[in-house]
């Protein structure tokens, strides 16, 4: 078994937590600037605005 | 018909036995608890439980028969959990802000404890804190997450007993907590002071509430799940975790209030303060933030100024405020990395948090004179400056060297309600003035001049606060850290104590203010129900079939 004492953990910790943070951030940047979900923000961005106030009754987008 | 009548008459009878059981198993827990604990404090809190549920079922009971609904339920939306919650978060307000200034004036004047053991300080402070954190924001919370999901998904809630479940549960959790202050039962740790079986209730309740969310999502009827929806989702999701992990406890015995934590020594501080802390981030802002990314644009009638700077600073929130925790445990036995990881991650967490304060306020930018004119929009726009102001206070705060003069005084306190009362408390009323026309399908507010009152008092009130508390921390910081020539102490601790005394009185003041603006609020809130009239009908007030617009 390997031996997973204080330093193991805090070596693993400042090594791979640091690029996985890294990853991370950079898979969230892709996702909010990718241009086809552009027109999808745009919608959200105002469907909240000028609404009924009544339930939809079907699923536009399928 | 009174309004019990009709949000029962809102069920099937097949649903009003379904939670006539559940009361039931509910009442027949609670008599158990008591039974087994009869020796024992715990025992009150048996009843309590008896009580509560059984009150509830009693109210079933009598009105089994009423006739059914008719209609499809689905044309329309689920509001009377979210009418009930609304005026549960504002009887918690004026119970938890009437206690606050109880206890700041506890403070200066120690007379008013009265010679009561349950009325001294050290039991009153959490009845506090848990009234205005958990029974007015939570119940704020649960409230405005019922009705943002729902009007952002265009469906109705996915349940009919389940959000009734949720929102008196929660209370009932609220209640064993303050009732067991006073009788003297806490398990010491801040923010879930709490017994385990509390805990344990509120585990079943939190459980309910996620899944309604989920499957009132999944039925959504928009292709993209609005922003305020993730903040919402990540409150849930995280206050779960961290209630779990940090509550892991062993009771005495089954008939025993007393547990023991299964955390050990300076692992117990880190878990205690990465659920501290993430209380503040999870409970505190990511749900409250939900709130600002929804009423805000709709009361401002604009357009979030940026979609995307939304998602990039609810990663950024979700991800660095995990990380931050341990600089509450500075200088302490805590690893020097771990404290220094804690530090690194508040100063960037300020990059995500000025995101979501700069996107509010650029939203606002084009419509100051709605700002100027209308008090409800100038709550939301003052509760974003909050925001602001103490999440740079707050990443300041955790840079060690600053915080060995921050730490253990009033400077703490001070930022605490930066927060809690700028923030917090502020774009609760500002979502509260927009929710209750448009919920109770009023014109308007009552009277837009004590909304103004609300408005003023509170600002009045957050500024006298905090000023008080920013002067006394630092005071009481410089006191504490000033040598004489020979290097012996040169004050003494009542020496600073002595010189908080009129700091003490003015945030008892500042914060009688806020009360009395919170009243004012309830009030109002009171008249619009009752005496405005009721809105006339919108021309659009009609489901939608077909295809939404920009599709
Ligand atoms: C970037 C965001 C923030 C950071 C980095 C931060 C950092 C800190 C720091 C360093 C302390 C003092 C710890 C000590 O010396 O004991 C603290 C205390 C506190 N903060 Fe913040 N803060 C932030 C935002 C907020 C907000 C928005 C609230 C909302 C109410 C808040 C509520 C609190 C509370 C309740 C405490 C007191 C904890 C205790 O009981 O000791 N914070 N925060």
């Amino acid at each position: 078994m390997i031996d997973l004492d204080h330093q193991a953990v805090v070596a693993f910790s400042k090594s791979w937590g640091l690029f996985y943070l890294m990853g991370f951030f950079l898979c969230v940047v892709v996702y909010a600037f990718w241009p086809s979900n552009r027109k999808r923000f745009d919608h959200a961005k105002i469907s909240i605005l000028d609404r009924d106030d009544k339930p939809g009754k079907s699923r536009p987008w399928k | 018909m009174n309004v019990t009548d009709r949000m029962i008459g809102q069920l099937t009878s097949g649903e009003r036995e379904a939670a006539l059981v559940i009361c039931g198993v509910t009442a027949l827990a609670g008599a158990a608890l008591g039974l087994v604990g009869r020796h024992d404090v715990v025992a009150w809190h048996g009843l309590l439980i008896l009580l509560f549920a059984g009150g509830f079922g009693f109210l079933l009971m009598t009105r089994i028969g009423l006739p059914e609904p008719t209609g499809d339920r689905g044309t329309s939306y689920y509001d009377d959990p979210i009418k009930a919650g609304i005026t549960l978060a504002m009887a918690w307000a004026v119970f938890g802000m009437f206690m606050g200034v109880w206890v700041a004036a506890q403070l200066a004047w120690p007379d008013l404890a009265f010679d009561g053991g349950w009325s001294t300080f050290g039991r009153l402070r959490p009845t506090h804190t848990t009234g205005v954190i958990f029974g007015f924001g939570g119940n704020a919370l649960i409230a405005t997450s019922f009705h943002v999901v729902q009007r952002t998904s265009r469906a109705r809630l996915a349940g009919q007993i389940s959000p009734w479940f949720v929102l008196l549960g929660y209370n009932l959790f609220c209640l064993l907590a303050v009732s067991g202050y006073l009788l003297g039962v806490t398990q010491s740790k801040e923010y879930a002071e709490a017994e385990w079986y509390a805990d344990l209730w509120l585990v079943i309740v939190w459980v309910t509430y996620f899944i309604l969310y989920l499957r009132t999502l999944a039925r959504r009827r928009e292709p993209h799940i609005y922003v305020a929806n993730w903040y919402f989702m990540a409150f849930i999701v995280v206050v779960a975790i961290l209630h779990i992990v940090n509550n892991l406890a062993l009771p005495v015995s089954w008939g025993h209030a007393k547990s023991y934590t299964i955390w050990p020594g300076v692992q117990d501080a880190m878990v205690q303060w990465w659920y501290g802390h993430n209380a503040v981030a999870f409970f505190l802002t990511a749900g409250f933030l939900g709130m600002l990314y929804y009423y805000l644009p709709v009361r401002a009638e604009r357009p979030i100024f940026s979609y995307r700077l939304s998602i990039l600073s609810f990663w950024g929130i979700t991800f660095f405020y995990m990380w931050a925790g341990s600089h509450h445990l500075h200088y302490t036995a805590l690893p020097h990395w771990v404290q220094t990881l804690g530090m690194t991650f508040s100063v960037m967490l300020l990059v995500p948090s000025w995101a979501s304060a700069g996107n509010a306020l650029l939203t606002l930018n084009g419509a100051w004179h709605r700002v100027r004119d209308d008090a409800t929009l100038r709550f939301m726009m003052a509760a974003a400056v909050f925001y602001g102001i103490s999440t740079f206070e707050g990443s300041f705060l955790a840079i060690r060297p600053v915080n060995a003069l921050s730490h253990y005084t009033d400077w703490t306190v001070g930022h605490v309600h930066a927060g809690a009362l700028g923030w917090v408390a502020l774009i609760t009323f500002g979502s509260f003035y927009t929710l209750v026309p448009r919920l109770w399908k009023r014109e308007r507010m009552y009277s837009a001049a004590l909304v103004e009152v609300h408005f003023w008092l509170s600002i009045a009130g957050t500024l006298i606060y905090v000023f008080a508390m920013w002067n006394s921390g630092i005071i009481q910081g410089l006191m504490w850290r000033t040598y004489t020539e020979d290097g012996a102490l040169a004050y003494s601790f009542v020496d600073s104590l002595v010189a908080m005394y009129p700091y003490y009185i003015a945030r008892a003041f500042g914060g009688l203010l806020f009360l009395i603006g919170a009243i004012v609020g309830c009030y109002n809130m009171w008249m619009t129900v009752r005496a405005v009239p009721e809105a006339t009908r919108r021309a659009a007030d009609e489901p939608v079939a077909a295809a939404v617009p920009g599709e």
